[in-house]
């Protein structure tokens, strides 16, 4: 009996697909592993090989058809001995049938966001029924949020998680303008590389061991990190900066009368960025699938530890504000921080990221991008080493920096002249108050 | 084989006799019997018994807290230790929730009694004895604390009669009669102490003109008068169950509504349904001063605009709340905090001090039995990492009030919701229009559901009337899951039951609503 061939699901979550190209023709022999044809999803372009032997009998569903669903019949193969004539009038009406069953599922789809998108890959979602009519009302995707109820049940709150970090938008391609992009970081859907189970029998060999379940908070960091590190390419730049000067310059500034702040040298960094980044635009910048995005403000996020985690409370715009004014800033958003008290806007939208472990007594490390920004800068701590100075050795503050950027949208020598800039301001704190 | 490197009796314990322990620690059975072994036997389980004395667990306090938490401890596999001062069971079974009911249902076939005529039947001579009454009560709560007494022992809990005292970090100390028992060890040590009895300056209880709730569940006499301060569950069951055995009952709460805590439409419901049984309610109303007299008290009360009425009565119930019991019992050993009379927890439980944790009353509000043990649980889960442990959801926890009518209420009300900033539908459904409320003449009460009228969550449920308290966990279950208004419309409610009222209540609240 005629064998029929049917769309292939490529991924997990994929439900139709695009018939791009067929590289066998009707009444061509086909071995097994055999390339068929190249069929076409929202993510990649892959070759559909022959699992069976035979001759390509009829192609049922022509090249260049999209929005084929997955699990329809695209072509019959015939065995050994069979003729064209052996094609089942059934077969046939699969075949017929498809692209109106295509064009009728797929016109509501376009219609509404719906969500539930997971039924079509024929596993059940777990959601709560509030979950469902609240993740419709926001037009989000349930398939993309994780459920943190009983058995992963997605509920409530879980879908507030994702309104409030975008994840599961059912939208469109970032908007390519000069608006902040909210971090839109769940499209991916990729397995997850090097992924263990807590069920793994390796465990039992290993010591005792106390088991936290992931937090939401716990498993955006998992996953935008995971994802930045695997899909963006890094490249570090680091410099070592003379602190000595703005070590004075910040006891002046604090010993002053009535100074009613205690500028830290972190505010000093802060500042600092945001004026090398201010000199240099083209470090202050966004990867998108269609456009680099140049932003026309630096708006600083940092690293602050928290229970069970980070969170990167933004200092916007913090070449247009004080020291005074950015130290107070950043008290107040790390206070806010430590209580769970941030806003999404207070927490969401900065363009570069400054992870300070100085307080550690690390002398430098490398951090990984926080996605969709283009740069983040790992600030070591500031200590006393022999540098040389007009062919003597001579003791100085030293601070290292290491600077990481997304290579897509930032090269070496723009990143470089940033760093230079950053060092010349620091070692010149004077240039702040210009 | 393991060998007990010490000797009984100037005997040397054969390698058997250690097993046989061990058999038995295991629950299983060991036949050696002989004389000799026997008495050799006994003497090491004492040695061990009191050489037992670390623990995975120890749970100060053997309330509906410690002893639900004691029992999943050792369902986890953890050497349970729970030490109780005075009764197990705590003030729930033994002085609050069961003895209560068991006193109410008295006055409630009491009151079925003097209405026979209502119902056809005829009934004469209709009496009481309140010391049958009081000790019918003290029987139900005796079988109870025997019952949890047995479920601790299956479960091989270590019980100890005693007085706990932290003694620094991972240490307990336990005295009986003054006298110190060995000192125990806890990896993991959980405060279940409960709470007493509020005592204002000059309301304080005395046990003879003045009762707490102590006095007011073993009455000596039955008062011809009574006037109770507080109409909160305590108070208002108090208040319920006298004025049904015909004391003469004035309530005063300083609030502008009984039942303070439930949603205003209910509490007013309830209140014209007390005032109709023959309760006097005083809102917004103070005690200021008891004058006690031989066998009277004269209170003076303050009512909202400040005029002054002396009432004399023969007993009045203090029943002004409740506080932790946080003294005495060594957090000072530790860096426990505690803040107005409670221990301050997170939502696992977990103090200031690593190891040790406070579940249930004396971790502040809601102070509810069934509050502890859930807290208990979650706690203990936590510490056994056990995967999925949520905290406890502290807006979808029920109270449930026992007076005639009864109360019952999870989430919102009305007055938070809005406060909230929430647009909310609001469903009402009456007892006279339900079918089964009338065949039981029981025809005065409301179910009250209120619904977030964007996204169609069930915020709050509040209803008063017959039985309303085993109605409730319906709607808690549909919170809990979190259902919309359209899978509650989508349910199927028996015919014909008194649940009806919850259907037609969500019905009401889109509009919908069918016998009314």
């Amino acid at each position: 009996m005629p064998i029929q061939i049917l769309m292939p699901a490529l991924s997990p979550t994929m439900t139709e697909g695009g018939l791009a190209k067929w590289m066998k023709s009707e009444g061509d022999v086909v071995e097994s592993g055999d390339i068929l044809c190249e069929i076409e999803t929202d993510k990649a372009t892959m070759e559909v090989e022959a699992v069976d032997e035979g001759v390509l009998g009829r192609i049922l569903v022509a090249e260049g058809t999209e929005g084929v669903l997955v699990n329809t019949p695209i072509a019959v193969l015939l065995e050994e001995g069979e003729s064209a004539g052996d094609i089942t009038a059934e077969a046939a009406l699969a075949a017929v049938a498809a692209p109106v069953e295509v064009a009728a599922i797929a016109q509501p789809a376009a219609a509404a966001p719906a969500p539930v998108s997971a039924q079509a890959s024929g596993e059940r979602l777990f959601a709560s029924p509030l979950a469902k009519r609240i993740a419709q009302q926001n037009g989000l995707d349930l398939s993309q949020i994780s459920g943190s109820g009983p058995h992963g049940r997605i509920v409530k709150s879980d879908v507030e998680v994702a309104i409030a970090s975008g994840t599961g938008t059912a939208a469109a391609p970032a908007p390519v303008t000069a608006q902040p992009v909210a971090p839109a970081a769940a499209q991916s859907s990729a397995p997850a590389a090097a992924s263990v189970s807590t069920n793994d029998p390796i465990f039992g060999l290993m010591p005792e061991f106390e088991a936290t379940n992931h937090s939401n908070m716990r498993k955006m960091i998992g996953k935008r990190l995971t994802e930045s590190a695997r899909d963006i390419p890094h490249f570090n730049i680091a410099t070592d900066v003379e602190m000595d000067e703005l070590m004075v310059f910040r006891k002046q500034l604090n010993e002053r009368d009535g100074a009613d702040y205690k500028l830290s040298v972190n505010d000093f960094i802060v500042k600092a960025v945001a004026i090398s980044l201010k000199r240099n635009p083209d470090c202050n910048v966004a990867y998108t699938d269609e456009a680099i995005l140049k932003f026309s403000r630096v708006d600083v996020s940092i690293a602050v530890a928290i229970e069970g985690g980070l969170i990167t409370p933004v200092v916007k715009d913090a070449g247009g504000k004080g020291l005074a004014a950015i130290s107070s800033e950043v008290k107040e958003l790390a206070r806010k921080a430590r209580d769970g008290k941030l806003k999404p806007e207070e927490y969401q939208g900065g363009t570069f990221t400054i992870s300070n472990l100085g307080m550690f007594g690390v002398k430098s490390f490398n951090s990984i991008i926080n996605p969709p920004q283009g740069g983040i800068l790992s600030v070591g701590a500031g200590e006393q080493r022999p540098v040389v100075k007009d062919g003597a050795l001579a003791i100085a503050t030293v601070m290292s920096l290491t600077l990481a950027v997304d290579h897509r949208c930032i090269d070496g020598a723009p990143a470089a002249a940033m760093m230079k800039d950053l060092k010349t301001i620091l070692e010149d704190p004077m240039q702040l108050m210009l | 084989m393991i060998v007990v490197p010490y000797v009984v009796e100037h005997k040397p314990v054969a390698p058997t006799e250690c097993q046989a322990i061990l058999f038995e620690k295991q629950g299983m059975t060991y036949t050696d019997d002989t004389e000799a072994n026997k008495l050799t036997r006994a003497t090491l389980l004492r040695i061990q018994k009191m050489a037992d004395t670390n623990f995975d667990v120890v749970i100060i306090g053997a309330g509906p807290g410690g002893y639900v938490t004691a029992i999943r401890a050792a369902q986890l596999g953890m050497k349970t230790c729970v030490i109780e001062k005075k009764h197990i069971g705590g003030i729930c079974l033994n002085w609050g929730c069961i003895p209560t009911k068991a006193l109410l249902r008295s006055a409630e076939i009491y009151n079925y009694m003097k209405h026979a005529s209502d119902y056809g039947l005829s009934a004469s001579g209709i009496e009481f004895d309140l010391q049958k009454v009081v000790d019918r009560s003290r029987g139900v709560s005796k079988q109870l604390t025997g019952g949890v007494a047995h479920l601790l022992k299956k479960n091989k809990v270590t019980v100890i009669d005693g007085e706990a005292k932290l003694n620094g970090p991972g240490k307990v100390s336990v005295r009986k009669d003054g006298k110190a028992l060995p000192a125990l060890t806890g990896k993991h040590i959980i405060v279940a102490t409960g709470a007493r009895p509020r005592a204002l300056p000059g309301l304080e209880a005395d046990g003879k003109l003045v009762w707490s709730y102590f006095d007011a569940l073993v009455p000596n006499t039955m008062p011809k008068s009574l006037l109770v301060i507080g109409s909160g569950a305590i108070g208002i069951e108090f208040a319920s169950f006298f004025n049904t055995l015909g004391s003469d009952v004035t309530v005063v709460e300083v609030m502008k509504q009984v039942m303070p805590v439930e949603d205003e439409e209910i509490s007013e419901l309830a209140r014209k349904q007390l005032e109709k049984h023959g309760m006097k309610i005083m809102t917004s109303a103070k005690v200021t001063k008891l004058d006690k007299a031989a066998d009277s008290v004269t209170c003076t009360v303050e009512d909202e605009n400040g005029e002054i009425h002396k009432i004399t009565v023969d007993r009045v119930i203090s029943a002004v709340g409740v506080v932790g019991n946080i003294e005495g019992i060594g957090l000072e050993s530790t860096k426990v905090k505690t803040d107005r009379g409670c221990i301050i927890a997170d939502e696992y439980s977990r103090t200031d001090e690593p190891g040790v944790y406070a579940i249930g009353d004396v971790a502040g509000p809601p102070m509810l039995a069934h509050k502890a043990e859930h807290e208990g649980v979650i706690c203990i889960e936590k510490i056994a990492g056990l995967p999925n442990v949520h905290p406890i959801d502290k807006s979808q926890i029920p109270g449930c009030t026992f007076c005639h009518p009864q109360v019952a209420s999870v989430g919102l009300t009305e007055a938070k919701a809005k406060e909230q900033g929430i647009i909310v539908n609001i469903g009402r459904f009456p007892f006279i229009g339900n079918g089964k409320a009338i065949a039981l003449g029981e025809a005065d009460g409301m179910v009250k559901t209120i619904f977030d009228a964007k996204t169609g969550q069930l915020l709050g449920a509040h209803m008063v009337g017959h039985e309303v308290t085993e109605l409730i966990q319906g709607f808690i279950v549909a919170m809990g899951l979190e259902t919309t208004e359209e899978e509650l419309m989508h349910t199927v409610f028996p015919h014909p039951t008194l649940s009806e009222m919850m259907h037609e209540s969500v019905l009401d609240a889109y509009g919908r609503v069918i016998h009314m």
